[in-house]
């Protein structure tokens, strides 16, 4: 039996997660204090994710920059690509919170939203 | 100008307040902002996690300043931007200036205190070296990468732990720089464990502890900096000394709430939290002015100071329509050993709904300890806590009842304690 302890990163409260391993598969997990903090254990061991937020350019806006974020986390390795993927497009005003950015950004299953208004300069 | 009430800063404070106080009837209400957009330091927040207390959702500091946004605008309270408050008296006229106006006075019959915190510069923690270009502050580094569309540098340096430090060091990171390391003082973090985990852990950025940067060279612009692990004094110990090269150091080393303002009007403020002393309605000293979030103490959550800002606008509204009690019964709140301090600093013991929340900070890390609260000898509360840090401050619940002695007369002073098992 292998334990693996980890910092649940959903909410503040940063529980001191403990994970019990037999091998590959998951035995025991304890130390959280909610059902996210669960998932979260779940998550880490298996399949990594993390939200991303980040800012995308902006053309003809009352600012040069507009901040976004993925809707859901996506898998932690692809953080870097997101990026990258991201420093591709440019905003154009009327940009509204929640507006759809980039759909399903590389296959994720994902979408990113924009997270402030941009108006015209 | 005329106003009931008069809210100074438009950040989550501020708005929290404003809509708090148009929801309990209250219409003729101004909010006074020195920048051009509402939102405050949410505005440049961009990373998630604000929120999940206040609607049980992730949000990013925007997403959530821009909820309270639209209320204000909904509701139709008066907001002006790109004014600077030059002046408050003690009698509740706000001396302002815009392009707009010029110099204004505005009469208000209460006014809700919301202008927040400022970061600790280079000055205030006096580094030796040369005083070249390339040392930020955190948060103007923060405003400069999220919002204006700068970045600061390519290789950097950050001094100090706290939360806008370490979001940094992952923002700086997935806009292409290199964060060298994080260097602390202290023998912890003072910011969020969360934080350490996902902004440092996951891109392999070293977090120092004990240690601390001893001089920055560069003449133009900064080209390295020397750090040293620290003894238990907190004195460099200068065999351990290490140059890194950078082009960039961003001081992450504190906040200190800014009232320049509240001191004109004769507030008097605690020296620990450097914010205004307070009763359990956020009132200050001078009858009718109330303060709230950052201003008067600093918070590591959003979601509490939107809790504050309710709380400060409902006892506004309940001064403006004289049903806030002023004689009554004072019960003294003291800062016992382990606590470094507590807000409110004080209670009416007659304007207690039905319990006061107290917010405080533990002066060290403590694990498997205890809260307790005493009025002399008797104690009246007893939480245990996992895990206390100075990064995480922690809320107490005293209920109404507890403040009376055995005679039923209200007690005349509390002390929160740490107790350590």
């Amino acid at each position: 039996m292998v334990k693996r302890e980890l910092t649940c990163i959903v909410c503040p409260n940063g529980c001191r997660l403990v994970v019990e391993m037999e091998g590959k598969e998951i035995v025991n997990i304890t130390g959280y204090e909610c059902k996210r903090g669960l998932k979260y254990a779940e998550d880490e061991i298996i399949a990594p994710k993390r939200t991303l937020t980040t800012i995308v350019k902006a053309e003809m806006g009352h600012l040069p920059v507009v901040s976004v974020r993925t809707k859901e986390p996506i898998p932690k390795e692809l953080i870097g690509k997101a990026v990258l993927e991201l420093s591709k497009i440019t905003l154009k005003p009327p940009i509204n919170v929640g507006d759809i950015v980039v759909k399903n950004i590389l296959d994720t299953g994902v979408d990113v939203i924009a997270t402030r208004n941009l108006y015209s300069k | 100008m005329e106003y009931d009430i008069v809210i100074i800063g438009a950040g989550p404070a501020g708005l929290g307040a404003a809509v708090e106080a148009y929801e309990k009837g209250v219409r003729n209400i101004l909010i006074i902002e020195r920048d051009s957009y509402p939102g405050g330091i949410l505005q440049q927040c961009i990373h998630n996690g604000f929120g999940l207390i206040e609607f049980k959702e992730e949000l990013s500091g925007p997403e959530y300043a821009e909820r309270f946004i639209e209320k204000v605008r909904k509701y139709g309270i008066n907001m002006m931007l790109n004014t600077m408050v030059l002046n408050i008296s003690s009698d509740k006229i706000v001396k302002a200036v815009n392009q707009e106006n010029g110099v204004m006075e505005i009469k208000a019959k209460a006014i809700i205190l919301a202008m927040g915190c400022r970061e600790r510069p280079r000055g205030a923690i006096s580094i030796p070296g040369t005083r070249p270009a390339g040392i930020f502050t955190a948060g103007t580094a923060q405003r400069y990468v999220n919002m204006e569309g700068y970045m600061p540098g390519k290789e950097i340096v950050i001094l100090g732990s706290g939360d806008i430090g370490l979001i940094m060091a992952r923002r700086f990171t997935l806009e292409g720089a290199t964060v060298k390391a994080v260097v602390e003082l202290m023998p912890y973090s003072s910011g969020l464990t969360r934080n350490i985990v996902q902004c440092l852990d996951d891109f392999g950025i070293p977090l120092l502890l004990s240690h601390t940067v001893i001089e920055i060279r560069g003449k133009e612009r900064v080209e390295g900096v020397t750090i040293a692990q620290v003894d238990e004094n907190k004195k460099p110990i200068l065999s351990t000394a290490k140059y890194i090269s950078c082009d960039t150091l961003i001081l992450s080393v504190g906040l200190i709430p800014e009232n320049e303002l509240s001191k004109s009007a004769g507030i008097m403020l605690d020296p620990v939290t450097g914010g205004p002393l307070v009763n359990e309605s956020m009132e200050t000293n001078v009858e009718g002015i109330f303060a709230c979030g950052n201003v008067l103490q600093v918070h590591d959550l959003v979601d509490n100071v939107t809790k504050e800002a309710r709380l400060a606008a409902d006892s506004a509204v309940k001064y403006i329509n004289k049903m806030l009690i002023k004689e009554g019964r004072h019960i003294d709140v003291k800062a016992g050993s382990g606590i470094r301090y507590v807000v409110p600093q004080m209670v009416n013991y007659e304007n207690i709904d039905d319990k006061v929340k107290f917010h405080m900070r533990p002066t060290d890390v403590y694990k498997n300890a205890y809260i307790t609260v005493k009025s002399g000898d008797k104690q009246i509360i007893r939480k245990k806590m996992q895990r206390l840090t100075p990064g995480e401050m922690i809320l107490i619940d005293v209920p109404k009842d507890k403040f009376l002695s055995d005679d039923l007369s209200p007690v005349g002073e509390i002390t929160f304690e740490v107790e350590v098992v």
